[in-house]
């Protein structure tokens, strides 16, 4: 078992605090591996100590009668379990040490240059939104996709719309819940460009399991580029199919919950689309951001996410392309 | 294995052992003293409910005024005076007063109702109600969490009067009666704090 | 009589007056005939075992229910469970786990039927308030499985954090009947904890005095101290919520001035203490285990009894451990990695002890020893990874995840499983009288330690791969597929482990060995009374030289005489030495607290759906409870010509 734990270390992936992409997760690794090697010796070295005192002397078939342990075997006794328990005293307290110093250098306070993110949980997505202190009338609101560049101090300000979530991107950083009522901070760093998944790590109901988000860490101009394409609005629709599209998406619940900034649609119930089709997942990490899948979503979204807040849109099926035709033409 | 029973052997008699007994001899005297340490901690733990939710909360009380001091005062008096009719009572039980312990009884029937009236004066002068505010909330719990007790003891106390005029006495009725006593004070102790939370708190973390 | 002094006679007992006192004691003792004589029982071996029974019947439902989870787990975004079954499943394990089986099983069931047997008395201490107990427990149970088939079970984790539990956001009943099961066991479990203190603090055996208490008793009276000082925590918490979600209190509505960690804050100060709560009794039972099968006393008795009660205190200083992630300051974070570590000094401080025990005795092999190393290897695993969750950092990454699940796991059937099956069969003969067959023992010890390793040791993986608790399902791409395939395999061979464990059970209850009055040779009291014991007990009551009574009794110990033996009377003796001190009389069979218990019950459920069912159901419970405590005439007029009334008082 040992050996098949140890085989963990090596383990690779998007979504793992054991491949960190940051200095926080990094910190963390360590500890957690001295942590694991200390208490995995332990364990080998007590539980061989049991099989030998089983295996020394065991008494066959009938039950022999109580008897008197010599008083020196029970003075050494004494002092071999004495010392094991100052051993262990030991090894707890520097485990300790290790574990706050680690606590210590993952809290970087997020310094003036930090790119600040608000992050609100919802029920079952991820609303994100790049303040702007100049310009408070210009901000970027997106969801489920972040954005930031590699090697800057990152500071995510959280906090849920409804009920407990908790943020959790392992190869970046460990979680912080998103409590209503409260703001939690989760300074973090990005060190390599990349795409890394997070997910809601906190039961929060019926598709808690489908809550995931994707962390995109780009280079400095790459982010910029990014950034400034979100900050406008939708762009307007070109082709006949693409235009009729809209008229749909005005014309049917679409507009209710959710906006397209440049359009009439500016509700807050569902995630905002104006750039959409620039995410490379829709619902939360559950689909591919592909023609198919959308199609799919928007006709019914309940048979994909059962319980999502998002109800069927039944439409014929033009509408529908069309309606899918304009949405994929949020870029 | 018959000789080991004829042959003399030791035994421990305990025939000339008491078994009418008081307080930490007696096994209702623990079972209850248990039940008053589970109902203290319950009371505990609201009182620090009632602080956390203020140290959460950027006014205190929100929006209200605190409860009227005039009622909650005046109960407090009666439950202090209330110790001396029961002292009294308790220590005659010990002695197997009937006569005594009778008086006593009723009066803490009588002193009971009184409580319980002025008890309800009380709830119509918390300024707040349970579904305003968590300050309403935890307000009329902890209150709630008294009146129980409250009841509980009273209809306690009348029972027991009853037997008390009733065949029913002897020995266990007095270790009863004891009790009686013994819980109505712990009902007046736990009251203290809950009456400077409730009542004064407000005014002195008022912001 | 004016010496009120118990004094050491002589004194000649011929057979035929045993007999004839044997047989008044059976009838004075005897539990009611009849159907309604089953509902009037108040002996704690009757009432212990229908504990027993009940609690493990709730294992193994919850047990099927955690089969279901591992079918729905078995295949990547499968459908076999809708999400909403899914969460009504995982909550439904996790609750009857934690409520009506672990807690139960380890604390009520266990020191119902073996305290009283092991201080050497003749019943528990409030016979009558124990059977009410039962009767609770067993209610609260049976209408959380009416509601959970009727498709109302509770869905929002075995803690039921609010917002999500409250009105907001849970419409329906589910998480009032949650909310309500748990009034139902903290009432049941306060109820028995009170009896145990009261029990072990003054029906002792003459000569137990404390540092001769066994071992096993020091472990359940310092559980019970935990659950009186920890219940109080959930009382509150519950019923804020049922508050909230029935009476449109605000206590957790932050809109306006409620809190949501309040209710995690009150949760955790009894929710860490519960999973002690469940752990303390499972070491009392390696304790009494590992003497008897190393044929010497325990090692390291002192050491032992402080272990227990520095765990007993510790453990109230760790519930933060479990809000690690709420984003509280850090420097009560550290507060709590620093707690949480410290325990394990007192763990080890029993593990090692233990194993001092083994290694300078001579080991016998039996079930019931077997079950013992099997605990060692999987609770010290567990423990291990209870070190990696204790540091903040680590926690963060890992808290939520599969790998909290199989820490619990391991630590949970590590800490109290492995060492039941251990009791169940050290205990089973003298509970039934008869021996269970090692073989199948031995069988469904391996069936289930390797089921069990295979079923979580990789969900330590999954969890360091990312793999958050509570989802129904998980993408394929995850790289998860293969692990939870492996993990539901291993669900089979615990399955069958169980299943064989019942076959021997239901085998030897026919046509097991008779079993001596001390098959193992043990020192402990209970194995002085015959097996299965007489309703009474013990013939004579006996008196105590020793750790381990029965190795230690002088050849001329002596026994108790003079209580009357024409009702129920009990030896009280002092809290410290345990010298004679009184006498008592154990209450008769009666109806009443059964009537109790179903008023009780209508009343939770009804405040379900009308709040004012409380009140209304009050009267009835009052009546219920005045016919409980009403003595009888003859009580009383023989009592009062029999009192003697303690002098100097
Ligand atoms: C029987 C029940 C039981 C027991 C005994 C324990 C024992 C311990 N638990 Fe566990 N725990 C649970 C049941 C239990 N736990 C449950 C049910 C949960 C999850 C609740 C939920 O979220 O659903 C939980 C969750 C939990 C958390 C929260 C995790 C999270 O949600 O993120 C933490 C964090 O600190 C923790 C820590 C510990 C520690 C430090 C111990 C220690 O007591 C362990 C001590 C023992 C040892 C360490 C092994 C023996 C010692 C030696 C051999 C000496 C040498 C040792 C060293 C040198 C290290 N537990
Ligand atoms: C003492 C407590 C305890 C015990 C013993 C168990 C035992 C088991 N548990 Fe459980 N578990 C918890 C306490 C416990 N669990 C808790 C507290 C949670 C958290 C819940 C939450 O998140 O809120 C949890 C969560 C939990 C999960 C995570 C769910 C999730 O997060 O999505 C899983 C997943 O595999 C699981 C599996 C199992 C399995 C396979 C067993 C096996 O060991 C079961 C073994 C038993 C059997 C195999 C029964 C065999 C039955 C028979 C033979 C019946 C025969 C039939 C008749 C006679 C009628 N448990
Ligand atoms: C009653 C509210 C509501 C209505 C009406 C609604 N949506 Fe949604 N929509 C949501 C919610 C909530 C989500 C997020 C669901 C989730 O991920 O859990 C969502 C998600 C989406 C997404 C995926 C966004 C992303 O980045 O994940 C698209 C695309 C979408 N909706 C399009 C539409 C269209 C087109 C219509 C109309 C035909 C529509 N919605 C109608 C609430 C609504
Ligand atoms: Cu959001 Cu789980
Ligand atoms: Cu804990």
């Amino acid at each position: 078992m040992i050996a098949l734990l140890s085989a963990v270390p090596g383990f690779r992936g998007p979504q793992t605090p054991l491949d960190p992409a940051g200095p926080q997760a990094l910190h963390i690794e360590h500890t957690l591996f001295l942590i694991f090697w200390i208490t995995s010796v332990v364990t080998v070295v007590v539980l061989t100590v049991l099989a030998f005192g089983v295996l020394r002397q065991h008494a066959k078939g009938e039950i022999p009668p109580p008897f008197e342990v010599d008083p020196q075997t029970e003075r050494r006794a004494t002092w071999i379990v004495g010392s094991a328990i100052g051993v262990t005293v030991i090894l707890l307290f520097v485990m300790m040490i290790s574990s706050f110093i680690t606590s210590h250098r993952t809290a970087v306070l997020a310094n003036s240059s930090a790119l600040k993110i608000n992050v609100y949980g919802h029920e079952w997505w991820w609303e994100i939104e790049y303040p702007n202190e100049e310009q408070p009338y210009r901000i970027v609101r997106t969801a489920n996709e972040i954005h930031v560049p590699a090697g800057t101090i990152v500071d995510i300000h959280g906090t849920s719309r409804d009920v407990i979530h908790s943020f959790w991107a392992p190869n970046i950083h460990g979680k912080k819940d998103l409590l209503p009522g409260y703001w939690n901070d989760l300074t973090v760093e990005v060190d390599h460009p990349g795409t890394w998944r997070g997910q809601c790590a906190e039961f929060c109901g019926l598709q808690h399991a489908h809550m995931a988000f994707n962390i995109v860490a780009q280079s400095r101009e790459d982010f910029n580029n990014w950034y400034n394409a979100q900050l406008k609005s939708a762009s307007e629709p070109q082709t006949p199919q693409a235009i009729h599209g809209r008229e749909v998406f005005l014309s049917h619940p679409c507009m209710m919950c959710h906006t397209i900034r440049g359009t009439t649609a500016n509700s807050t119930v569902g995630p905002d689309l104006t750039h959409v089709a620039s995410r490379s997942m829709i619902a939360a990490g559950t689909l591919v951001n592909n023609t198919g899948n959308l199609t799919g979503w928007i006709a019914n979204a309940q048979s994909i996410k059962p319980g999502c807040r998002m109800p069927p849109n039944p439409m014929d099926a033009n509408d529908l392309n069309d309606l899918v035709a304009y949405v994929e033409s949020l870029r | 294995m018959a000789e080991e029973f004829v042959k003399p052997r030791r035994v421990l008699d305990v025939s000339a052992l008491p078994d009418v007994t008081f307080a930490s001899r007696s096994i209702t005297w623990w079972g209850t003293l248990g039940m008053m340490v589970i109902e203290a901690g319950v009371f505990a733990l609201a009182l620090a409910s009632y602080l956390y939710l203020h140290s959460r909360s950027a006014t205190w009380p929100p929006g209200v005024l605190p409860p009227d001091l005039l009622w909650g005062t005046i109960n407090t008096a009666i439950f202090v005076l209330s110790m001396i009719p029961t002292e009294w009572y308790r220590r005659r039980a010990r002695q197997g007063d009937t006569s005594s312990v009778q008086i006593g009884l009723v009066l803490a029937c009588i002193i009971g109702v009184a409580t319980l009236l002025v008890r309800y004066k009380e709830m119509t002068h918390l300024n707040t109600d349970w579904t305003q505010s968590a300050y309403g909330s935890i307000v009329w719990l902890i209150m709630g969490l008294h009146i129980t007790h409250l009841l509980t003891d009273w209809v306690e106390s009348v029972v027991l009067t009853v037997l008390f005029f009733s065949p029913h006495i002897e020995g266990k009725r007095f270790v009863d009666a004891e009790e009686n006593a013994s819980y109505w004070y712990f009902v007046v102790i736990t009251w203290i704090p809950i009456y400077f939370i409730i009542y004064w708190a407000p005014r002195w973390l008022r912001s | 009589m004016s010496e009120q002094k118990a004094q050491l006679v002589l004194e000649v007992a011929s057979r035929e007056s045993s007999e004839r006192r044997a047989e008044n004691l059976t009838r004075v003792w005897a539990e009611p005939a009849g159907v309604w004589g089953w509902f009037k029982a108040v002996h704690h071996t009757t009432i212990g075992k229908r504990y027993i029974v009940t609690a493990f019947a709730f294992f193994l439902a919850a047990g099927l229910l955690a089969g279901a989870m591992r079918l729905q787990l078995a295949f990547p975004e499968a459908h076999i469970m809708s999400p909403d079954m899914y969460n009504q499943v995982f909550t439904m394990h996790g609750t009857v786990m934690m409520f009506l089986f672990a807690v139960p099983m380890m604390f009520e069931a266990l020191s119902v039927y073996l305290v009283p047997l092991m201080v050497g008395t003749r019943n528990i201490a409030f016979p009558r308030l124990n059977a009410f107990s039962y009767y609770l427990f067993l209610f609260g149970g049976l209408t959380l499985f009416a509601f959970f088939f009727v498709n109302s079970g509770p869905d929002r984790g075995w803690f039921a954090y609010v917002p999500l539990s409250g009105p907001d956001y849970t419409p329906g009943k589910r998480a009032d009947m949650w909310a309500q099961l748990i009034t139902f066991t903290e009432v049941s479990a306060l109820a028995v904890a009170v009896e145990v203190v009261v029990t072990v603090f003054k029906l002792r055996a003459p000569g137990m005095s404390l540092n001769r208490i066994p071992v096993f008793v020091w472990g359940q009276v310092v559980t019970a101290f935990m659950v009186i000082f920890a219940m109080p925590g959930v009382v509150i918490a519950s019923t804020m919520l049922l508050l909230d979600r029935t009476a449109s209190t605000q206590f957790y509505n932050p809109a306006v001035g409620g809190d949501v960690l309040l209710y995690q804050h009150l949760f955790w100060w009894f929710g860490h203490p519960e999973v002690y709560i469940i752990f303390i009794p499972g070491t009392a039972i390696v304790s009494t285990i590992i003497a008897t099968f190393s044929r010497r006393h325990v090692f390291g008795y002192m050491a032992l009894v402080l272990s227990l009660i520095a765990t007993g205190f510790i453990a109230f200083g760790l519930w933060v451990h479990h809000m690690f992630a709420t984003g509280i300051p850090q420097m009560s974070e550290s507060f709590f990695t620093a707690a949480s570590m410290m325990i394990a000094i007192p763990a080890g401080t029993q593990i090692f002890c233990w194993i001092a025990t083994v290694a300078t005795g001579k080991v016998v092999l039996r079930t019931p020893m077997l079950w013992v190393l099997g605990f060692f290897f999987v609770f010290i695993l567990g423990g291990m990874t209870g070190i990696f969750v204790a540091s903040v950092p680590v926690d963060l990454q890992v808290h939520d995840t599969y790998f909290v699940v199989a820490h619990f796991h391991y630590v949970l059937i590590g800490g109290a499983v492995f060492p039941m099956f251990g009791a169940f069969a050290y205990w089973f003969p003298k509970i039934t009288g008869r021996m269970m067959s090692e073989r199948l023992g031995v069988w469904s010890f391996w069936l289930f330690t390797i089921g069990f390793n295979i079923t979580f040791f990789p969900m330590h993986i999954l969890g360091l791969r990312g793999m958050p608790r509570r989802v129904y399902t998980y993408p394929a791409g995850a790289g998860w597929t293969v692990l939870n395939q492996i993990e539901s395999c291993g669900y089979v061979l615990l399955f069958l482990g169980v299943l064989v464990f019942l076959v021997n059970v239901w085998r030897s209850l026919r046509t097991g060995p008779i079993a001596s009055s001390n098959p193992w040779g043990a020192g402990g009291l209970e194995w002085a009374a015959d097996s299965p014991p007489k309703p009474y007990n013990f013939l004579d009551l006996p008196t105590v030289n020793g750790r381990e009574a029965l190795w230690d009794a002088a050849p001329d110990q002596p026994i108790v005489a003079g209580l009357h033996e024409d009702v129920r009377e009990m030896l009280t003796t002092r809290l410290m030495d345990a010298e004679p001190e009184g006498r008592d009389e154990f209450p008769e069979p009666t109806i009443w607290p059964f009537v109790a218990a179903v008023v009780t019950t209508a009343l939770f459920i009804g405040s379900i759906f009308r709040p004012v069912a409380v009140s209304i159901g009050a009267i009835p419970l009052a009546i219920a409870l005045i016919g409980w405590f009403w003595p009888t005439r003859q009580e009383s007029a023989r009592r009062r010509e029999r009192d003697i009334w303690q002098k100097n008082s």
